[in-house]
């Protein structure tokens, strides 16, 4: 019985490898050299060579664009706490006028459609004299990720005990100071598994990238990615290498960092 | 009113201002302005900006690509999620009971979904390539066009589609039987029931609600969806591809037809919310009657 158990885990974990199995291809188009890219009945290259890598590097726009990435998802996701942390502490515990109707228009914002909205930016950044620039990004990346955070903390919240806040403030804290000292480190785990979503949504964001970059210097690494370019043929070496990239940090999230990221994806749904 | 009631509610105020007037400059605004945006004739390269209140609208509901977008977006999003509904679920029966390695396979499971759509895209395009594709080789070295074709387009981008968001809802079906006590298991294996009356009496009852959260998520997703038509077909061949969205972002963008685009935007924000209330309505209803 136990060694039929194990024969099934095993069984099991190769079936999500092969479900894993596009990612992997990917990963072995990157290593292989040029002339053995349309040869697909070599599976496996007997010569990996790191060339797409090194071109990928020295010649495309990609550094700029994972810098760009990189900069637009951190700073997003800064400011997306930065406005929702505190909010979703209000929402969850103080008295606020009108909270229902508040919480249910912060959820409606989670479904707003980014098709609908980004002409309106596209105007107003426009108007702002933003375009192509990080801030352009990080403004619109937050519409998506604040309502998530506001949403996803102010469940963590509720599910600290009041009590714990009251005796904080019969010892004489104010609210802010039960916020800071007694509220924030034990939202710590929420705020971290939020702070990974909107990083993770951020980085991953096409849309709005799309529309509001011009130049590499704001382009992000799903703008550069789309747009690679093939003067006589598709690179598709290069694209692979370039794709291998783009998925660092979501592979750093799901190997190093999978607790933090499985309680923000379960904690909405699974919540009553 | 006490004193304490009175000052937690101005601190509660002050805490929520920022968030609720970045939420409204953000994402508030723009989803009013699109309807006003949607009314006029803009199309700044012919330096037009004319009023042309609901004609937009009138001309949708005689368009045929109009209509031929609504269809795609409906098929695209139904046949995405129940793939991903069956799908989801067989995976998370099979991860029920795995008692090794349960850290690999969450990684192995989440990977296309972490990953970037468009890097989802370029791994899908190069997998549908008519003479170097994986696919292609694996059903024995055809040379079959798989987004080029119009009857196989859709079907491609839906598989491209379920392979990257399965992995949500076998996520989250997966995290609710995880909460089930062993002891119920043990109950029904002593009654004598087996494998398959234990899911259908136990399991699947326990995963009713999860589930409909999960497919009201993935609904409002796949209605949504722009990034993967985008990079594999471009809405392409013949329009079949053609959701709502890549519609709209064609007429904003491509056409710089910003009030026609707007329209077109609009209906698909009034598509979701449509969905969503009905949804809720219903499930509430449901739940109400059981």
């Amino acid at each position: 019985m136990r060694e039929r158990g194990h024969g099934r885990d095993v069984l099991v974990l190769a079936l999500l490898a092969v479900w894993a199995l596009p990612f992997f291809w990917q990963a072995l188009t990157s290593l292989k050299p040029d002339s053995e890219l349309l040869a697909v009945e070599r599976l496996v290259t007997a010569a990996p060579t790191l060339a797409h890598y090194r071109v990928v590097f020295e010649r495309s726009v990609m550094p700029d664009a994972l810098r760009n990435s990189l900069g637009v998802a951190l700073l997003t996701t800064l400011l997306a706490l930065a406005l929702g942390v505190p909010g979703a502490y209000a929402l969850a515990r103080l008295p606020v006028p009108g909270k229902r109707a508040l919480m249910l228009g912060v959820v409606a914002c989670t479904a707003f459609p980014q098709v609908t909205t980004v002409g309106p930016l596209f105007v107003a950044l426009r108007a702002l004299d933003l375009r192509d620039t990080w801030a352009a990004l990080v403004l619109a990346d937050t519409s998506f990720a604040l309502p998530l955070v506001l949403w996803l903390l102010a469940g963590f919240v509720r599910e600290i005990p009041v009590d714990v806040e009251e005796a904080a403030s019969l010892d004489g804290a104010g609210r802010i100071g039960v916020l800071t000292r007694v509220v924030l480190p034990l939202m710590a785990p929420g705020v971290v598994s939020a702070a990974l979503l909107v990083f993770l949504m951020s980085w991953n964001e096409f849309l709005f990238a799309f529309t509001f970059t011009a130049t590499e210097a704001s382009r992000t690494v799903p703008v550069a990615l789309a747009l690679f370019p093939g003067i006589f043929e598709v690179p598709w070496g290069d694209i692979a290498a370039a794709s291998m990239l783009a998925s660092l940090p979501p592979i750093v999230i799901v190997v190093a960092l999978q607790r933090w990221l499985v309680r923000g994806l379960t904690a909405g749904a699974l919540r009553e | 009113m006490t004193d304490r009631q009175r000052r937690d509610a101005r601190a509660g105020e002050a805490l929520l201002a920022p968030a609720l007037v970045t939420l409204a400059a953000l994402a508030a605004w723009p989803g009013l302005w699109v309807l006003w945006l949607s009314l006029q004739q803009r199309i700044p390269i012919f330096g037009i900006d004319r009023f042309v209140g609901v004609a937009h609208y009138v001309f949708l509901a005689g368009d045929p690509r109009f209509w031929n977008a609504v269809r795609v977006t409906l098929t695209f999003t139904v046949v995405s999620v129940a793939l991903e509904v069956l799908l989801g679920v067989a995976v998370a029966l099979a991860l029920q009971r795995q008692q090794r390695g349960r850290r690999v396979a969450v990684a192995l499971l989440l990977l296309p979904w972490a990953l970037p759509s468009v890097v989802v895209g370029r791994t899908f395009e190069w997998l549908y390539h008519p003479s170097a594709g994986l696919v292609n080789f694996l059903l024995g070295g055809r040379a079959v066009n798989w987004l080029g074709e119009p009857a196989l387009a859709l079907p491609a981008l839906v598989a491209a589609d379920v392979w990257r968001t399965m992995p949500f809802v076998a996520l989250l079906c997966y995290a609710r039987v995880l909460t089930i006590p062993d002891a119920v298991y043990e109950a029904a294996h002593v009654d004598g029931a087996g494998w398959l009356a234990t899911v259908r009496a136990i399991t699947l009852p326990l995963l009713r609600r999860v589930l409909l959260i999960a497919v009201l998520f993935r609904t409002l997703d796949a209605l949504r969806a722009f990034d993967l038509m985008f990079v594999l077909t471009g809405g392409g061949p013949a329009n079949t591809t053609e959701t709502l969205t890549v519609y709209a972002y064609r007429s904003l963008f491509q056409t710089l037809q910003l009030g026609f685009g707007a329209a077109v935007g609009a209906i698909v924000f009034a598509l979701v919310m449509l969905v969503a209330w009905a949804y809720l309505r219903a499930v509430e209803r449901a739940e109400a009657t059981a």
